[in-house]
């Protein structure tokens, strides 16, 4: 479906030309406010936890035992030392998060990444060869979905044993089957195109019909998938943190720190709120992103 | 249409045999001898230890032992918890309906904000409202519902004390489970104190766990809404002057809630994933605690039990919605 949108302007360059498909989809972007938005947002994250050691002004795990519970510094007892508040073991709270917006972001592309190699690889494979193979690899991943998601993960990291390594792992196995689904509809989808049977004609191997041809064109869809699916790791993997399956203290992992926070709901409001709030704000400005990538990027769903 | 309906059903018992065969081999995978883990920190003597081998069948080759589960499973026998010596089964009967009473509310609740907030949204395309409930619902659908839960709870009732923190219901009544719904048997008993205190125990845990619903909802709703409203029979309609509110209620409402319908029945693996997380945060006893309570005690019996009978349950789901959506709409169960 995106082949025939990437390849127009090749055929007609000379008559009128219309814009590189590149610029295209920038000025599409562009227009859409909610996907710039949440695109700044990701970019000063990554700066955030890119330059985490030197932006924050605490070590994430130094523990201070005269300053337990210190509100942030707009509040009475608060002091710009701990600008957002202290912790119940007397840790800064900012630093942690920054801190954490370093582990959430490397969790999100850690999972996606695993998952949309793996899931290409099954679902071209599939999409290919057809038969048993594709049966074993469909009927494997409706398994897989029937399960509600964090269900399964739970299930794999009790028999992994907790920690943020196997979290992301669970995560990774349960996003799985959409980069399947998706990389195989759009082969078969490719397959039957002119371009591949030149490609095979020509005298392609299977391989470079796979990697070279095919790939490239089902591209579009599992890039806007890939941005919603950091969205759900990061989500997935904090909800793991916060039932005590995921990252274990002292990671300053954002859903670790609800977990550690929940009993102090009632006397100390900022330890509770803000981890959560960043969460929230970094999920929100990925499924903005990946709205924003799938509006420029599908022509079908312009409105 | 008979012919549609055991078409589903043949593509459905593959994949439920194939849910036992994960679960048992997931449950096999976790390291460490199953008789020991029950034993626990006591330790056992070796004489007893192979007994039990024996008893569990673990001596058996595993595909022996994957057929033994199989058929106890045919006989309803998912095992004893580990903790309790109960019936996995049986304790998840008993809680079962505290998850359904909530997730239903839920739904229920996404169901009555969501439809009217994405029809309106459709009707009035691009303005305020429109923008204003599309960036809610985004939001909705990026919260963590493990915060929301917090947050409410702060708010609600820590600082303005209008809902009790956690819990089904106050201690001081007792209603006999009927239906095994508190809302529907303290209604039954004519206890309008234990309704009332029912009701103020699932308003927050109802809101938590409809947000995500809500958001795709509303979402679904609107985007459906907008591409019956382009079609030209929606333009006849209008042009033989029948008037706008009639032409959207009668002819596009009733082909936009297609495709809203299957969303709504894909929506319960979300709800029992939601129901995990609102019921840990609001210790309501539902199958979700029990679940998170049988990992933290290593009880893996509640843990294949639980994972396996939910499957089912989504998957059962899943038919009916397939086959209803088929009662529907004529043109899917031909094509197939």
């Amino acid at each position: 479906m995106t082949a025939e949108v990437l390849e127009t302007p090749v055929v007609v360059a000379q008559a009128n030309a219309p814009p590189h498909p590149l610029l295209q989809f920038w000025s599409d972007f562009k227009a859409n406010f909610g996907a710039v938005a949440g695109l700044v947002v990701i970019v000063v994250l990554v700066l955030l936890a890119l330059f985490a050691d030197f932006v924050a002004p605490h070590s994430p795990i130094l523990i201070n035992n005269t300053a337990f519970l210190k509100p942030p510094f707009w509040q009475q007892g608060g002091s710009t030392a701990y600008p957002l508040g202290t912790d119940a073991i007397g840790r800064d709270i900012l630093s942690r998060l920054i801190h954490g917006a370093r582990l959430s972001l490397l969790i999100g592309i850690a999972v996606v990444t695993l998952s949309v190699v793996a899931g290409t690889i099954l679902g071209l494979v599939a999409g290919f060869f057809r038969g048993l193979i594709e049966i074993a690899i469909m009927r494997l991943m409706d398994i897989t979905l029937t399960l509600p998601s964090l269900l399964l993960a739970i299930v794999i990291v009790a028999i992994l044993g907790p920690g943020l390594m196997n979290a992301m792992l669970a995560v990774a196995i349960v996003l799985l089957p959409h980069y399947v689904r998706i990389a195989r509809a759009a082969v078969i989808s490719e397959v039957s195109k002119d371009y591949v049977t030149a490609a095979k004609v020509a005298g392609a191997g299977r391989l470079r019909l796979m990697f070279r041809e095919v790939l490239p064109n089902c591209a579009a869809p599992l890039i806007v998938q890939a941005t919603l699916g950091i969205s759900t790791a990061i989500l997935d993997a904090a909800a793991l943190g916060f039932l005590g399956l995921g990252a274990q203290p002292p990671l300053p992992e954002w859903g670790t720190m609800l977990a550690d926070a929940r009993e102090f709901v009632l006397r100390a409001w900022w330890v509770v709120t803000l981890p959560g709030l960043a969460i929230l704000v970094t999920v929100l400005a990925f499924n903005l992103l990946g709205d924003g990538l799938r509006d420029a990027l599908d022509p079908k769903l312009k409105r | 249409m008979l012919r549609f309906v055991f078409t589903r059903l043949s593509l459905v018992v593959p994949t439920f045999i194939g849910i036992t065969l994960l679960v048992f081999v997931l449950i096999r995978l976790i390291p460490g001898d199953p008789i020991e883990t029950m034993a626990g920190e006591r330790g056992i003597d070796p004489a007893r230890h192979a007994q039990l081998r024996k008893d569990y069948g673990f001596d058996q080759p595993v595909l022996v032992q994957y057929g033994l589960y199989l058929s106890r499973l045919v006989h309803g026998d998912l095992g004893r918890s580990i903790v309790t010596h109960e019936p996995v089964i049986s304790e998840f009967g008993t809680l079962f309906p505290a998850t359904i009473e909530l997730s239903v509310c839920a739904i229920l609740f996404a169901l009555g904000l969501g439809l009217p907030a994405g029809i309106i949204a459709a009707v009035r395309r691009n303005s305020i409202f429109d923008h204003g409930v599309m960036g809610i619902s985004l939001t909705g659908y990026s919260m963590p519902i493990f915060w929301w839960g917090l947050l409410l709870i702060l708010l609600f009732s820590v600082q303005l004390g209008w809902t009790p923190v956690s819990g089904r219901i106050a201690v001081q009544y007792y209603i006999e489970p009927v239906t095994g719904f508190l809302l529907i048997d303290a209604l039954l008993a004519g206890d309008f104190g234990a309704f009332r205190s029912a009701l103020s125990h699932l308003v927050l845990p109802m809101i938590v766990l409809g947000t995500v619903p809500l958001a795709v909802i509303a979402r679904m709703t609107r985007s459906a809404m907008l591409e019956v409203l382009g079609e030209d029979y929606i333009r006849t309609a209008r042009a033989k002057g029948l008037p706008r509110s009639r032409v959207i209620a009668i002819h596009a409402l009733r082909n936009a809630l297609i495709p809203v319908v299957t969303v709504i029945g894909l929506q319960v693996g979300v709800l029992f994933t939601g129901a995990i997380l609102t019921e840990t945060i609001f210790s309501w006893p539902g199958v979700g605690k029990w679940l998170i309570e049988g990992i933290n005690r290593r009880d893996y019996p509640v843990l294949q039990g639980g994972t396996l009978l939910i499957g089912a349950i989504v998957m059962i789901v899943n038919l009916l919605v397939d086959v209803a959506y088929g009662l529907i709409n004529p043109r899917i169960r031909y094509t197939r």
